[in-house]
Order: structure tokens, then sequence, then C-alpha cells
């Protein structure tokens, strides 16, 4: 019966557990061999505190703000009133939007942003407006926050224009006629219906972010301490004289998100207990 | 009961025109920065696009990642489309289980599993660790292991296993054929799909190639940007490009079948 | 003094015209249905009372002030939706606490209210279930009980049991009229269902193409209809296209067969009309083989037989004479019935008093065609 499937799971037994099961069992392990907890407590001691310090600021804020425009603004496409044209190409944008990342969008955001990028030039020359000497920058924690809405904003919309859509009119109706105004139908109905919704689309986005290391690095040629960054550093940089330290950064990723994950649990059913 | 649309609100506008300039602006700036001058800075010129034809680093690298792509692809269909298949037909108890490893990708991201990768398979033959079609492949399939499995298992969720399979089998056909035959063309548009995301995220990975340090179409881009400014806009347009015909193709399938599109990850 | 008026509403939604010149005056505890086919703007007109919408022209008054331009929010109408409209994310107390919550009533006050409601709407033990945990007839008396948490000045009903089973649906629409008699409370009840509409209401309008053609009791809607649309659309009605022959003594020509009808006298001699026998009213009967037809009889042949419990409904065929496809429905008690299978040859009388008579004369005016299947 199970014969057919075993090829399946050689593969992602040897590709994808094996590996990450060494990733965790190399974190405890020494230069010599031995068991070991120094590099997991070397994790909390400078520069990688501070790099998680900041991989979970930058995926946070992300998160949040993304979270918001792409909820803002997936409600301004779907709302009655919204021309139906419209909204399929805000959709459509954001399944390729939230799919484009990385190198070529770092690139981008520097060709129009940047030092002497489109729009930067033409605040500087035409509207006498100097981004860059009022501390606009994207090659700082900002800057890089700035670019990775890129994909967090359309990657919102997607997952929350379904459950945006299955917003009844009735329930707005109703709760108007019931005396709400706009502001209690959203504290009372609409927010708590979609905080399912919007909690699983935050978990996601965080994850997202935290995982990104193409773009923060194109865009910082690697100088933002961001953890994937950090792991990278050390496979090209040939610095490796302690390759369990990577490991042990990667394991410290997989402990972030577990941890968020066991945030994330509890609150997404306390917030759905009303559901099916 | 047939009620007008209201207008479209003033806070709607705004929020949707502000959306609008922030994602537009980069593609227009990309666009205009592409077209400016190697010596002057000055617009407007397609000496970026000349350059970039002419370089051979860009085709080579093209090929390379296009041939990982159908690769990958391959490996992935050749993998994924018979335990999938045989998951629905015989063992419907063990969908759950493939479906939570599909999700482990998520919590193991890309560089935490190139970092396993490299551990693990560090001193294999020169053939798999030494090459790009050999060990970037590896990792590929399982990058592209969730987007394939859902869009599989949507695609098969749709027909009906059984039927066909028994169908076909009391027309005298043998497993290889009730498959290739019977089962493929059905699933066609849950395959492609499957497929065109395989597609994206292989012509966008750069995370694991850096890190195994080999030469794919996002290295060269990477090193274009860092070493030739206006062209590597000419080279960011035309990644953009494959994204977007990769991604359209996909949401064209989609519509046809009435699926949604999902997500890649080349961060 | 009347207690709601509508007073010459307009509605255009582009080239329709959804509502054209709407009047309806209620006293207060009065229920009224508006009944109509899809598209006939009762919906329309009931959410222009509700306040989703605005009129174009026409004014909405309430025990004496227009509310015309008052915000849905701030005019104490409670309205039951279609289906669908509880909070998925409150429970059945919730929903029916929310209108009290906003209006800040004390929590005392709102517990007892919310038990007194849901203990009036027969659901006393299912405070605490979700929406998803109740069947669609028991959301809708949540919906009901949420409406008249409030104490609404006008209850509003949009097709409340159109979603619901048969059986359901009649258990329901008992209990909606006995709550609203009970509460003295008045009452606009939209519904394309005839017989729901005659079953509970003061007074009935039915609409077609956004006019109201007719306004009454349930009775007089149901024995004097006053154009051919309501005629066919309450209740079911025979009609046969007649020409007044003899307007002293009442009498139409019918293809070819003679019939003396109350309702003919004094009619214009020659006038094309239409005459409508309810199928309570035809007397049918056996024919006996080769007698005559007799005064106001129909010959024809029994085509169908529909059982409907105590009563069976016959389509007859009045034959080639009557043209191709022309025929009756009557019903009769079904032990009577039983003599007619069939096949059987029958002749219909027309009753001389109790058939109606209505000018066929084109009035102008286009209408929808009925499809009473889709509300």
């Amino acid at each position: 019966m199970w014969l057919p499937t075993i090829p399946f799971f050689v593969y992602t037994i040897a590709f994808l557990f094996v590996p990450a099961g060494s990733v965790m069992v190399g974190a405890f392990r020494g230069k010599d061999g031995g068991w070991t907890f120094s590099n997991v407590t070397t994790l909390f001691h400078q520069p990688y505190l501070d790099a998680y310090k900041t991989s979970i600021e930058v995926s946070g804020v992300t998160a949040l703000l993304g979270g918001v425009i792409g909820v803002g603004i997936a409600y301004a496409a779907i709302r009655d009133g919204t021309p139906r044209w419209l909204r399929s190409v805000f959709t459509t944008f954001s399944g390729v939007a939230a799919n484009f990342g990385g190198i070529p969008l770092a690139f981008a955001f520097i060709a129009t942003w940047g030092t002497i990028g489109v729009v930067t030039s033409f605040m500087r020359d035409h509207l006498h407006y100097d981004l860059t000497a009022h501390g606009f920058s994207l090659f700082n924690k900002t800057g890089v926050e700035f670019v990775y809405l890129y994909f967090q904003i359309p990657l919102m919309l997607l997952v929350i224009a379904p459950a945006i859509d299955g917003l009844r009119r009735e329930w707005r109706e109703a709760a108007s006629n019931l005396g709400a105004n706009p502001f209690q139908f959203w504290r009372y109905v609409g927010i708590p219906v979609l905080m399912p919704s919007i909690l699983g689309a935050l978990i996601l986005l965080f994850g997202n972010a935290f995982a990104a290391y193409a773009t923060a690095y194109s865009l910082t040629s690697g100088t933002l301490p961001l953890v994937p960054l950090l792991i990278g550093a050390y496979y090209t940089g040939n610095v490796l004289d302690n390759p369990h330290l990577a490991q042990a950064m990667a394991f410290g990723m997989f402990a972030v998100l577990a941890v968020m994950m066991m945030v994330y649990i509890p609150l997404q059913r306390r917030a759905a207990r009303w559901a099916k | 009961m047939k009620l007008r649309r209201p207008k479209i609100t003033l806070s709607a506008t705004i929020w949707l025109l502000l959306g609008a300039a922030y994602f537009l602006l980069p593609l227009v700036g990309t666009f205009i920065f592409s077209l400016k001058s190697n010596q002057t800075g000055k617009c407007c010129t397609i000496a970026s696009y000349t350059w970039v034809v002419h370089n051979g680093d860009f085709w080579h690298t093209l090929k390379l990642s296009l041939t990982l792509a159908l690769e990958t692809i391959a490996i992935s269909l050749v993998l994924f489309v018979p335990t999938v298949y045989w998951v629905h037909l015989k063992v419907p108890k063990l969908r759950p289980v493939i479906a939570s490893f599909a999700l482990i990708p998520f919590v193991v991201p890309p560089i935490v599993l190139v970092v396993g990768l490299l551990d693990v398979f560090r001193g294999t033959p020169q053939w798999f660790y030494g090459t790009p079609q050999g060990f970037l492949v590896a990792a590929y399939v399982i990058l592209a292991f969730p987007y394939m499995f859902f869009s599989l298992d949507a695609g098969f969720r749709a027909i009906d296993v059984h039927t066909l399979t028994e169908a076909s089998q009391s027309l005298g056909a043998s497993w290889p054929r009730t498959l290739t035959r019977v089962i493929l063309p059905n699933i066609r548009a849950a395959a492609l799909a499957g497929s065109f995301l395989a597609l994206a995220i292989v012509l966008g990975e750069f995370t694991i190639a850096n890190l195994s340090q080999f030469n794919t179409f996002p290295i060269f881009l990477q090193y274009t940007n860092e070493t030739q400014a206006y062209p590597a806009a000419a080279v960011t347009l035309m990644s953009f490009g494959l994204t977007w015909i990769a991604m359209l193709s996909l949401l064209y399938i989609g519509r046809k079948r009435g699926g949604t599109p999902q997500l890649t990850g080349a961060r | 003094m009347p207690y709601l008026e509508l007073q010459g509403l307009h509605r255009h939604f582009g080239t329709v015209k959804a509502l054209n010149g709407i009047e309806i005056a209620l006293g207060e505890g009065e229920f009224l249905s508006l009944l109509g086919p899809s598209g006939c703007g009762k919906t329309t007109a009931l959410r222009l009372v509700a306040g989703f919408d605005r009129p174009d022209a026409g004014r909405i008054v309430v025990d004496g002030k227009d509310v015309t331009r008052v915000a849905p929010s701030k005019r104490d109408m409670g309205m039951v939706f279609q289906a669908y409209s509880l909070f998925p994310n409150m429970t059945a107390a919730g929903n029916v606490e929310f209108g009290l919550k906003i209006r800040r009533r004390s929590k005392e006050d709102r517990r007892k209210r919310v038990l007194d409601l849901l203990e009036l709407v027969g659901l006393g033990n299912a405070a605490s279930r979700y929406p998803h945990q109740l069947s669609g007839g028991m959301q809708q008396r949540v919906a009901l009980a949420r409406a008249l948490a409030i104490e609404p000045r006008v209850l509003l009903l949009d097709e409340p049991l159109s979603a619901l089973d048969a059986k359901v649906r009649v258990q329901l629409r008992e209990e909606i009229r006995r709550i609203q008699l009970e509460l003295g409370i008045t009452t606009l009840y939209v519904t394309h269902d005839q017989e729901e509409a005659l079953a509970i209401s003061d007074h009935v309008a039915v609409m077609s193409a956004g006019v109201i053609e007719q306004m009454g009791t349930p009775s007089e809607m149901y024995t004097a209809p006053s154009t051919p649309f309501v005629a066919e659309f309450i209740g079911t009605m025979n009609r046969l296209e007649s020409t007044v022959t003899d307007n002293s003594s009442g009498e139409v020509e019918y293809s070819g067969i003679r019939l003396q009808l109350d309702a003919a006298r004094g009619r214009t001699a020659g006038e094309r009309v239409l005459v409508l026998v309810r199928p309570e009213m035809l007397e049918l009967e056996a024919a006996a083989d080769g007698s005559a037809v007799g005064p106001n009889q129909l010959a024809g042949e029994v085509l169908t037989q529909t059982f409907l419990g105590p009563v069976t409904r016959l389509k007859v065929n009045l034959g080639a004479g009557a043209g191709a496809g022309a025929g009756l429905i009557a019903d009769m008690s079904t032990a009577r019935a039983a003599a007619l299978p069939v096949g059987a040859r029958v002749v219909a009388r027309i009753p001389t008093e109790g058939a109606m008579l209505l000018s066929l004369a084109d009035d102008g005016r286009e209408r929808p065609v009925l499809d009473p299947d889709n509300p």
C-alpha cells in the first residue's frame, strides 16, 4: 500500500529532514566534535543578539505595517463602489508583486529611490528637496523595511482578500440598522470576524520577512546585521572557522519561528472560537 | 433587489492611488534608469540593452537557470504526481501527513536549509555536490515541494480519481498507462500551475545559489548591480519580465480552472 | 392619522424605474405585506424605509416626522434580512444584545431584555450558541429578536422566510404574526409568496414594475382583484378571454359558447373582457354520454389529477373547439375527484354569480413576465 510513496519519503527525508536535523544537532556540537551549549549561548552575545533583535524588529514592523496597509488597500479595492476592473488589476498585480522579491526588487528600489535614483534625482533637481540630506536611505533598517513592504503588502492583500470578500453586506446593514456607526461596526463585527484571518496572515508575513535574504543582501551588501545575512557571511566570506556557530544561528531562526507559532496558536484559537 | 452600486469613495481612491504609486514607481523608475547613458547618466539610449544582449555571462547564466528550472520541474512532477495520485487513490489517511510536510519549508527558511544541505552533503561525489544540476536542483525541488503539492492536491481533489482509474483498468490499461494517458491529462492544469510556480522560484532564487557559490542568473544580476549600474536596470527589467510571464501564465491557468494564485519565495 | 407614510417615492437606477410613485399609509400596529414578483421594487421600497438607500423623489414619514434624510442608524427601525445576517462572532444572546449595547443600556437591563426576547421567539435555551450552531429557522428567530430588542418604531422584514424549508416557513410566519400582534408593532413585510402575504397581513400591496397595482385586505385582494395582474398573481385563476354580447342580461361569449354572468350586466356590448373564475368555484361533473351541454357549461376531458391532501386539483382540457391548449383548473374534494379519473369526459359550469370580470383594454403599462419560482 505504501510502496509507491516511498520515493517521496526518501527524497524529503534526505533533502529536508536530514539537513534540518543536522542544523539542530550541529548547533550543539563543538569544533572538537563533542556536545556543547557554547554555540547557542554565544547567540546571546554581540553581535548575534543585535542581529536577532534587528531581524525580529524588521519582520515585526513590516508584518504589521504590511498588514495594516494590505488590509486598507484590499478593502478599498474590494468594497462596494470600487469598479470591478480595478479590483482585478490589484489582485492580479499582487499575485505577481508578492512573488517579486530578491535581487531585482532591491535594484528597482535603488534605481528609483537610491542616491542617484530616478525619484531622488527628480526631487533634488526639480523640487529642490534632497531626500538623502533629510536622512532617507535605502541602506539602513528603515530603508530595508520600506523595500520589504513591496512584497509584504501584496502578500497581505492576497491572503486577506477572500476574508474581506466574506464580510456580508447584511452585517454592515444590520449593524447600522441597530444604531451602530461605521466605527462601532468595525470594532464589534468587522475586525473580530476578520481577526483569525488577519492573525494567520500576520504570522505568514513575519516568517516571510524573517527568512528574506536576497533583498537585504543586495541592498546593504550584507552590512545590515540581519540573521540570514550573518549566516550567509560565514559561507560566502570564507571565514568558516566554526561552522557550528552558523548552524546555531540557523537553529536560532528556527527557534524564533517556533516561538511565534506558539504565541500564534492560542491567539488564533481565541479569535476563532465562534467559527466552525 | 437590483441595487445600483454606490460610487467609489474618497478614502478608497486615496488608498488605491497611494498603493498604485508605491508599486508602480520602482517599475517606472527602473525603466527610465535603464535608458540612461552609462557615460553621461542622461536619457535616452538603448546602450544598456545592447550591453546585456552582447554579454556572454547573461546568456550563460540565464540558460543555466532555465535548465535548472526545467530539471526541477521534471523531478518534481515525477516525484510528486504519482505520490499525490496514490495518496488520493489508496491511502487518503496519508494526505494530512504529506500536507503537514509541505508546511515545513515555511518554518525552515532557505538559509537554514542550505546550511543543513552544505553540512550533510559535504564530501559527496563531485557530480552532485559540485554541480548546480545536482546540488541546487536537489534543494530547489524541496523549495518547490509545497507549491507543487498544494497545486496537485487541489487538482486531484477536483477529479474523480477512483472512477477514472477503474474505468481505465477495466479497459485493460496498465498502471503506467493509466497514469500517463488518463490521469495526467485530467490534472494538466494543476501540474502546469505547479510548474510555473517552480519556474518563478528557480529563476529568482538567490540564497541557496549564493551560499553554495553557483553562478545562476540571480547571481549574475547581483554582480551586474554591483558593477554596472545602468545595464543592471535592463537586466532587472528582464528578470521582472520573466517573473511576470511565469505568474501571469499561472494566473491565466488559475482563472480557467477557477483557482487562486499562490506564492513563491524568492526573497 | 397614519403612523408610517410613503409619499410619492421614486427611485431610478439608470434607466430602470425601480420605484415609480409609491403611496402607502399604514396605521400604528398594522401589518402590511409588499407582494410582487422579482424586480418589482418591493425590496427597494423596504430599503428606502430602512434608510440604506435614498429616494430620488418623495418622502418617508414616521409618526408625523419626515425621516427621508435620516441616517439608518438613527431611524430606530428593526430589520430582519433574508438570511445570514447574524453577526457570526457573537452568540445568539450577543446578537440580540448588540443594539442595546450601542444604546448604552445598563448591564442588568440588557441581560433581562435579551432573555425575555429569546424566550419570546422560543429560543430561551439557545442563548449561548453561535449562529453556525443554529438551524436556518433558529437563526431567523434570533434575527427577529435582535430587531425587536431596540423597540423599533417600525419592524421591517425582507423575505425573512424565503431561505427556509416549507414546514418551518409556515410555522415561523404564524409566530411572526403572533409576536407582531402581541407587541402591536407597525410592520412592513416584503415577500414574493402570495400565500404567505395573505396568511399574515392586515393589508397587502401587490407591486409590479415599480408601482402598486392594488392595495387592500387579504380577502379583498383574493375576491376582488382590480387588475388582471393581481388576479393572476394572487391565488390560481382561470382566465377566459371573452366578448360581452348582451349587457342587459349579462351575457358574454367565450369561443362560441354563451355564458350568463351577473358581473357582465351594465358592461358595453362588444367589449373584450377577461372572465376570472377561482378553481374552487368551478363545478365539475361527469358528462352524461351524448347529452347536450347545459347553460354556462364547458365540455372537456380530465387531463391530470394532482392530489393536494383534502383537495384534488384537476386540469381539464377544453378540446379543439376552445383553441389549442385551452384548459381549466378546478379544485374539488378528493372524495369527489375519485369519480373523475384522468381521461373522463366532464362538463364544467361557470357560476353565474361567482365569476369576476375585468376589462381587457390596454392600460399602456408594461409588466414583467411572472416568475413565481424566482424570488
